[in-house]
């Protein structure tokens, strides 16, 4: 604090602001926090308008035998998406068991071991370049590596194409979440004489938990709607089928199938199942978030 | 029990930077250390160097002998099992964020592999009542992370942590630097009565603190040892004209 007196408020003195000087602050407060209000009222409406219009044209085809009866013959009433919920499910499972561990220990790789190494800085390369392919290049490259040589279409052929599109959305966000782990939280384990490996698995990569498994979900989401990717490799089926080596259904596929159709019933199913394939990704991210949660809480905080 | 340690030409450097410069000095069991000197002097470079924390720097490296007991721990040891011989609280308290208290304390145990459930239920209760802390957390061990604690319970916690799995020499960075008086003073009662049962190695910034707590006192400057001697003598008869000129407050 200055010990000469203060200079007269006229003069605009910043210690000593003038009541017009408040007024202007409050004010271009209330502007910047409505702007913000404003952005992420237009971030949701998008998002808003999609659920609703899903609502009104897909809930009324929702009926129980949508969720157990396999597709319907042209010109046949009724008929459901079992085959291609379950087949989903499938292919998605598969895709998260191979994607987010291999996502997981390279971003465990470029956070705790690589970085300023060239393989650090060329995995980190690759993982952007990765996450930029669009995702019709990745199912005719897995078509070609997979398909191709191993016919039929598959289950299997399907996953991978999803895992290789979550690799890099999980490695990043790993990589971006051991970072931001307190060095001194590392030291104090190693200081301890926990060997290094025990330190990143037990340490470091449980103090990033909440943010690598948000990391996961995103990742899981958006490959969970991936329709083309699934073209070339699962290929869809109409019947049911739980083998990994044959084509299986997907709902984004059915729902592709059924949307260029020139039949009504069919379009009020495409309807009814783009409302389940979205309600079931916001089911299990929600799911996975209570239950990645509970498990973080333990230590309490 | 606590044992000795015989610094012989001690060198450190971080990339080109030569932070530590030939320091030979012997560090007796069962007797607290204190070091001082003005920041930057290469005091907590040398305390790192006694448990090898200094080389998980990769831009750092260090030569010379530093004999624990009998065991030359640059020669004859593996850092994880000198850290494990020697424990080290650091100048902030950093507690897992995610663990309990209870898991906090027992995690060198545990994040060894240790799991009997009797053994560490008792090292726990041994190891707060140690650093003084028991019975201010006895009642939330399990309910409370390690974290929601106040930052002078943390550094004791920190400390039990560190005694937790039974070292024989304690390395104390600016303990408490970062606490309130109340909380320095709790430290520094708990210092008085761990060194009969280890060795104490403190690095403090504040001279008073070392005058209270340690037998012997090393004034660090410019990355050399100045003058290594008992406490009583450093600060009533220093020999060197550098450690008089930094105790008596002309400089750093």
């Amino acid at each position: 604090m200055s010990t000469q007196p203060l200079q007269s408020q006229s003069l605009g003195d910043p210690r000593k602001p003038s009541r017009v000087n408040i007024l202007r602050r409050s004010i271009s407060d209330h502007i910047v926090t409505g702007l913000a209000i404003l952005a992420t009222i237009l971030v949701l409406a998008p998002l808003a308008a999609i659920l609703f219009y899903l609502v009104y044209k897909g809930a009324s085809s929702l009926n129980l035998a949508f969720f157990t009866h396999i597709p319907a013959p042209v010109g046949e009433e009724g008929g459901g998406m079992a085959n291609a919920i379950v087949g989903s499910g499938i292919i998605l499972a598969l895709a998260s068991l191979m994607g987010i561990p291999v996502g997981i220990a390279a971003g465990v790789y470029l956070a705790e071991f690589g970085s300023g190494t060239f393989l650090g800085n060329a995995v980190r390369f690759t993982a952007d370049v990765l996450n930029g392919v669009p995702s019709i290049v990745m199912g005719i490259a897995i078509y070609s590596l997979i398909v191709k040589p191993h016919p039929p279409y598959s289950a299997f052929a399907g996953g991978v194409a999803l895992a290789i599109m979550m690799v890099p959305t999980v490695t990043r966000t790993t990589e971006e979440m051991l970072v931001t782990v307190p060095h001194a939280v590392r030291e104090a384990a190693l200081g301890l004489g926990v060997p290094k490996w025990r330190t990143v698995l037990s340490v470091s990569l449980r103090t990033a938990s909440p943010g690598i498994i948000t990391g996961c979900m995103l990742a899981f989401a958006r490959v969970a709607g991936e329709t083309a990717p699934l073209l070339f490799t699962a290929f869809g089926n109409q019947f049911w089928s739980l083998r990994l080596d044959q084509p299986i259904a997907a709902l984004p596929l059915q729902i592709y199938v059924y949307a260029i159709s020139p039949y009504d019933e069919w379009h009020r199913l495409a309807w009814a199942g783009s409302l389940v394939l979205i309600a079931l990704i916001m089911v299990s991210v929600t799911l996975v978030r209570i239950f990645a949660n509970r498990g973080v809480l333990k230590g309490g905080s | 029990m606590g044992v000795g340690i015989q610094v012989e030409d001690l060198n450190a450097w971080y990339g080109s930077t030569h932070t530590l410069q030939d320091i030979n000095l012997h560090i007796p069991a069962n007797h607290a250390t204190a070091l001082i000197g003005p920041s930057g002097c290469g005091k907590s470079t040398f305390v790192r160097c006694l448990n090898r924390m200094h080389e998980t720097n990769p831009i750092a490296r260090a030569t010379g002998v530093v004999k624990m007991g009998e065991v030359d721990i640059y020669r004859e040891a593996s850092p994880v099992e000198i850290r494990r011989r020697v424990g080290m609280v650091f100048q902030r308290p950093n507690p897992f964020p995610t663990m309990s208290i209870y898991d906090n304390v027992i995690s060198g145990l545990k994040l060894n592999g240790f799991r009997n459930r009797r053994v560490l239920d008792e090292t726990v209760e041994r190891s707060l009542r140690q650093a003084a802390l028991w019975e201010e957390v006895k009642d939330d061990l399990k309910k409370k992370s390690g974290a929601s604690l106040s930052g002078g319970q943390q550094q004791r916690m920190c400390i039990a942590r560190a005694l937790a799995v039974d070292p024989e020499v304690l390395l104390m960075d600016e303990p408490a630097s970062a606490l309130d008086p109340v909380s320095t003073s709790k430290i520094e009662d708990l210092i008085f009565q761990l060194k009969s049962q280890y060795t104490i190695v403190i690095v403090t910034h504040n001279m008073q603190q070392a005058a209270r707590v340690a037998e012997n006192t090393g004034f660090f400057l410019n990355g050399k040892l100045v003058e290594f001697d008992s406490t009583h003598k450093i600060f009533t008869n220093p020999r060197d004209k550098r450690t008089e000129d930094y105790i008596t407050g002309r400089f750093g």
